[in-house]
């Protein structure tokens, strides 16, 4: 068989030669000529394209210069890229100077949780942020925001935002899906680098955890008043802090309600109401009261509902509404949080120390801010808290760090900002910090600037 | 339960929206970004727009706050009028995302941009901030211009008759008559304004590029070091320097900007400042501000 097969393979390869060899004088002949025709065709294609384009060109020409003289046509620069998302990174770095060691910071009558804190003593990175957004088709626009943080010397990733929004939806509605920051209070929806001082309101960071995100749904119906008038209502995962839990379906939901308008042409303001709760939440963990030299931490673990109601006012005023050279901003927010439901400490005992817990906690803070020449700003906040914490054991509410020790946490701020470009800032702080027994002094010096896109600010 | 009925009405309202109809009104409320369009709206609209400008001429169209004032006001409006060209990119996308009006939406009839139906000067060749805040589509400031502003008005009698097709008729009467008189007033101004040919002049912000190509100016310097960056001591130094070298006519500023620098200047070089309204005042005419600046030019320069 293995000699049989190339016998066979040359037999036929000389059968089918003869007759090719035969013919290839005549077959080249005819190769040629059908050269010669395909050449010429395309030839005469290509002239006639050529005059089809030229004719096309003058018909343009004609055009346009009719368009010239009589109605302009819309302009459109298409450029490779243009259709990306508008793209802007925020860079933020900060020196900081505490006399208190961060680590021992704490709010009596508050259990810390989310990324609250002081943050680090000395030069650090502050949250870089990626921000990605553009109208999606003319239905939806979508927003994603990634935020880059340190966390013990490791570079952590957060999908801080990630949304789409209805555009096109109409009669005042707009539904927005996805991961954002709630509606909750004013400051809330703003981005960290938006805010006016180098850290959050304490009331944002005892109830918050510094700020409310959650995944779900949100819808806003403006209404059609002269009053700028927004009711909203968001439904929510209730997996962030302060909520916890896997939840079927909707774990969290808020209400909120926001009235406002102009007096003059030179003053502005916007009032607020929302409220926000949860029920059935299990196993929120934060951090407790401190223990010197224990090993295994003790984690104060909260099952229950929580209700947050909340007031906000933010009044502006400029020299003929002209904010450019001459602005004062004030705001003021007010929040109150109740609480029904158990602690458990985590890693304790055994037995496992619990207590009942009727939580009643409320805080607000006040700020103005003073542009006073174009580049420069300056302003003061006061924050102020308050909790009457009630529970079957006192003594598990104290390690959990609700007991307020009979301490109203307070704090004082002065800040004031250089402002080289619309797109970068400097910023020295000072905090008279009495957020516990031991006062603390906080100096902060804290660069943010933006790059690429031109981002708008809310109100 | 608070929010399982909470849940019902927000699912609920979600579903019958997409169905819901915006009933129009009878007349058109048109929601304009400055005060020149909206006097050229209403030069065009006539009795059938009702116009609101979301800023003055005392306010700086780049820095606007996105106040609930105008949140409410671009809920209602059936047509935007704007300048575009990024002039407004600080406060309007965020206006029109919060106000839940379709109407007005990017790619809608309503949604009108007088830059996407002009050419724009100094559209610059580098993209870098470090020169400042420029505009990459171009310097915006056209309205100046009268011939460019006839392109836009022949656009705009177009969107309002698309808008409200029950006027269109209106609409072109309007436009045929403002163009005659618009045609009318340039030749006027261009002869009145001959003194003004080849005049030296230091702006304070790069607003008047258009007006100078007009009517011939000779732009020599900036305060501004750079668009957007507030005059700095060193920057106006050199800028003196180089004047009393090649001395200038006159140092213009928008009246919404700090007269600080110019009249600095002024009493420096004793060249004469002015303070040019960069927009038409609340009920003005097109034609009663343009007369205003050609005046303003004039008195200084008799």
């Amino acid at each position: 068989m293995r000699k049989a097969f190339p016998i066979a393979a040359l037999a036929m390869a000389q059968l089918f030669s003869t007759p090719i060899l035969a013919e290839t004088e005549l077959e080249s002949l005819k190769r040629q000529l059908d050269q010669l025709k395909k050449d010429y065709e395309q030839r005469v294609e290509a002239l006639e394209a050529r005059l089809l384009k030229t004719e096309a060109t003058a018909q343009q020409v004609i055009t346009e210069t009719r368009n010239i003289a009589a109605a302009p046509v819309r302009q459109n620069s298409v450029a490779p890229n243009a259709f990306n998302p508008a793209i802007s990174l925020i860079l933020d770095g900060r020196y900081a100077n505490f006399d208190q060691d961060p680590e021992a910071y704490e709010l009596p009558g508050y259990s810390l949780g989310g990324e609250s804190g002081l943050g680090s003593r000395g030069l650090s990175l502050g949250e870089s942020e990626l921000v990605f957004s553009a109208n999606i088709d003319d239905k939806f626009y979508g927003q994603a925001t990634i935020g880059f943080h340190n966390d013990d010397g490791a570079t952590e990733v957060d999908l801080e935002e990630a949304y789409i929004q209805t555009l096109g939806l109409g009669g005042g509605f707009t539904l927005k899906a996805g991961r954002f920051f709630s509606a909750m209070g004013y400051m809330n929806e703003q981005h960290a680098h938006a805010w006016d001082f180098a850290d959050a309101p304490l009331i944002y960071r005892g109830l918050f955890g510094d700020q409310l995100k959650d995944d779900g749904l949100q819808l806003v119906y403006v209404a059609p008043t002269d009053t700028f008038l927004q009711v909203g209502a968001e439904l929510l995962s209730g997996s962030y802090f302060p909520a916890a839990g896997e939840q079927n379906d909707v774990g969290a939901a808020t209400v909120f309600a926001n009235i406002g308008g102009d007096i003059g042409i030179a003053h502005s303001w916007q009032l607020g109401l929302s409220h926000w709760q949860a029920n059935d939440i299990e196993g929120r963990t934060s951090g407790g009261h401190s223990h010197g030299g224990s090993t295994t931490e003790e984690t104060p673990s909260f099952d229950g509902d929580s209700k947050i109601s909340a007031l906000d006012f933010v009044y502006k005023w400029a020299p003929n509404g002209n904010p450019q050279n001459k602005h004062v901003k004030f705001q003021f927010e007010y929040f109150d949080r109740q609480e029904d439901g158990a602690i458990t400490m985590l890693n304790s005992g055994p037995p496992l120390e619990t207590s009942t817990y009727d939580g009643d906690q409320t805080g607000w803070y006040a700020q103005t801010i003073y542009q006073f020449q174009p580049q420069w700003r300056a302003g003061l906040r006061y924050d102020r808290l308050d909790s009457n914490n009630r529970g079957s054991d006192t003594d598990v509410l104290g390690e959990a760090g609700l007991d307020n020790e009979g301490h109203t946490p307070k704090r004082t701020s002065a800040m004031i900002e250089w402002l080289p470009s619309e797109f970068s800032r400097v910023r020295l702080q000072y905090n008279r910090d009495r957020s516990y027994e031991e006062s603390d002094d906080q100096v902060i010096l804290q660069y943010t600037t933006s790059l690429g896109s031109h981002g708008a600010h809310q109100y | 339960m608070f929010y399982s009925k909470l849940k019902k009405y927000v699912f609920l309202l979600a579903l019958i929206l997409p169905f819901y109809a915006h009933h129009a009104q009878a007349d058109i409320n048109v929601f304009a970004c400055e005060p020149e369009w909206a006097a050229l709206t209403r030069a065009l609209g006539g009795d059938h727009v009702t116009v609101t400008s979301a800023t003055t001429a005392l306010q700086d169209p780049h820095y606007i706050q996105a106040r609930p004032s105008l949140i409410a006001r671009m809920r209602r409006a059936d047509l935007l009028v704007c300048t575009g060209a990024d002039l407004e990119v600080g406060w309007l996308p965020l206006l029109l995302r919060k106000s839940g009006n379709n109407a007005v939406q990017p790619g809608q009839t309503g949604y009108f941009m007088a830059a996407d139906y002009v050419a724009l000067l100094e559209k610059p060749a580098v993209l870098d901030r470090s020169l400042g805040d420029i505009h990459a589509a171009g310097n915006p400031h056209f309205h100046l211009d009268p011939e460019r502003l006839l392109k836009v008005s022949i656009a705009l009698a177009e969107t309002l008759a698309k808008v409200d097709p029950a006027n269109q008729a209106e609409y072109q009467k309007n436009l045929a008559t403002f163009t005659q008189q618009w045609q009318q007033a340039t030749q006027e101004w261009q002869q009145r304004s001959q003194p003004l040919r080849s005049r030296r002049v230091v702006v304070s912000h790069n607003s008047w590029v258009y007006l100078e190509s007009w009517l011939g100016l000779n732009q020599v310097a900036t305060l501004e070091p750079k668009p957007g960056i507030p005059a700095s001591s060193a920057h106006l130094s050199k800028v003196l320097t180089s004047l009393n070298q090649n001395p200038a006519d006159m140092v213009l500023y928008a009246s919404y900007q700090s007269d600080k620098p110019a009249r600095w200047l002024t009493e420096k070089t004793a060249i004469p400042a002015v303070a040019l309204p960069l927009s038409p005042s609340a009920d003005e005419t097109l034609f009663e501000w343009f007369d205003r600046l050609i005046n303003q030019l004039l008195s200084v320069n008799g």
